[in-house]
């Protein structure tokens, strides 16, 4: 016992490691802040537009977004930043992760929101349209709100989902918290820091856990 | 030369594809089984954990809600690196296929009992008199009365969160296993082209659109009829 806490609970290398695991805390709210919103634009643009009666926009859409969510995110963005460079592409680490949770998440997100506008009963837009708003108006005022409060359970789930897949970004040496307890642990040869880490992550993202359990069970429970 | 046949030098390199396809092929393989051991083991517990979770001992949910809630909250790679990384110090060591293995199955575990456990208390409670009015004992009605029902309302969400889940195979390829995309970046290093990269990419394609396509066939099939 006093070995395990040696190793994985030690206060002393808790402390001396307290410095760098706060700057990768900031990356990983920095990189969780930029790439939230940048997948909800994305997945928001993809829905709507694969919604529209035109086949020849529809189904290339569904192909890309069934593409993007085939290919697991860290495939996708070692491609980006290992592989582009070749071609004489070459992003950078934060333009690969910024780039592959775009495509990633933007897909996920679309997926969610087509569902979710497709929950919409026909009969609101056409009211909308019918009482003179104009096409976008329909999709900011009408249709979006209900798309988004019908599938609201899972719009926070993947957003939970992307936070904690911002940790990937250790593998192509952004700061975050993850590689910062890493390094933290190489130079220390103690997993104290990783433990910390987690610990982080844990109470950082506990209270949407527990939120989404709630919706979650209301939602299926409603179903009775 | 063009710069398609640029391209295609670079990325689709006919010899490199050729040296190195085997190596991706042993990849998917190792894919494969990470997955399958995954999804059994995984699906399993949450179940397991789901059933134990109906008994309504309260100390005992307590203990299953916090686990639950533990592995839905850290990010998978941080358990792996953390089994990787962490354990030896604790004289434990595991291979990284294991500890890939082991991370991502407590990860399912975690989400699995939480959609199987909604899916039981979606069952009404008319279910559970009916079964206890006509003599069943309480395991005869979970298992043959409010099982079936609950998993019939599991079925969707379970199978898109297990596919997404098993996606997760790929961070196996941070600790050393050689599975697709392990494979393909020894690969990349070893002939200094990126081409290993693009049929590695290719592989998990091959694998998971058909997956992804299913998943949202079952999701309509299995649709509850509101």
């Amino acid at each position: 016992m006093n070995d395990f806490v040696q190793a994985f609970l030690n206060a002393e290398i808790a402390v001396a490691s307290s410095h760098l695991l706060w700057i990768g805390l900031l990356q990983t709210m920095l990189l969780a802040l930029m790439t939230v919103p940048l997948g909800m634009l994305m997945g928001v643009l993809l829905a709507v537009l694969s919604t529209q009666k035109t086949p020849w926009l529809r189904w290339p859409l569904m192909a890309f977004t069934d593409f993007f969510r085939a290919i697991p995110p860290l495939v996708l963005l070692i491609f980006l930043y290992a592989a582009l460079p070749f071609g004489g592409i070459d992003l950078g680490a934060w333009g690969s992760v910024a780039l592959a949770f775009l495509l990633n998440t933007g897909a996920y997100y679309a997926e969610i929101l087509r569902a979710g506008i497709e929950s919409v009963p026909r009969g609101q837009p056409e009211a909308a349209r019918a009482l003179g708003l104009k096409r976008w108006q329909v999709w900011i005022f009408v249709v979006l709100p209900q798309a988004v409060r019908n599938v609201l359970p899972d719009l926070i789930s993947n957003t939970l989902e992307v936070v904690k897949l911002t940790s990937i970004a250790s593998v192509v040496a952004v700061p975050e918290l993850l590689y910062q307890a890493r390094q933290a642990q190489s130079i220390t040869y103690n997993a104290t820091p990783i433990m910390v880490a987690a610990v982080i992550y844990f109470l950082l993202l506990w209270p949407f856990v527990r939120l989404l359990s709630r919706l979650e069970n209301r939602r299926i429970a409603g179903r009775k | 030369m063009t710069g398609w046949q640029a391209f295609a030098q670079n990325f689709l390199n006919p010899e490199v594809a050729a040296q190195y396809a085997p190596m991706i092929l042993a990849g998917l393989g190792v894919t494969i089984l990470l997955a399958v051991l995954v999804i059994l083991a995984g699906l399993t517990l949450g179940l397991a954990l789901a059933v134990l979770r109906a008994f309504g001992l309260r100390v005992v949910n307590w203990g299953i809600i916090f686990i639950v809630d533990v592995f839905r909250a850290l990010p998978p790679l941080v358990i792996i690196v953390l089994i990787y990384f962490g354990l030896p110090a604790a004289g434990l060591s595991m291979s990284g296929f294991w500890a890939t293995w082991l991370a991502l199955t407590l990860v399912l575990m975690a989400f699995a009992e939480e959609i199987f456990w909604a899916g039981i208390s979606a069952v009404p409670q008319g279910q559970w008199e009916a079964g206890r009015a006509l003599g069943l004992h309480f395991l005869p009605t979970l298992t043959k009365i409010v099982l079936p029902q609950a998993i019939r309302i599991a079925v969707p969400p379970l199978v898109n969160r297990t596919i997404a889940i098993t996606k997760g195979t790929a961070l196996g390829s941070v600790v050393a296993v050689s599975e697709i995309l392990g494979a393909a970046q020894s690969g990349m290093a070893f002939s200094g082209n990126p081409t290993p990269l693009t049929l590695g990419a290719l592989a998990y394609i091959v694998l998971f659109i058909p997956v992804v396509i299913a998943g949202r066939w079952i999701e309509t099939r299995f649709a509850w009829r509101r």
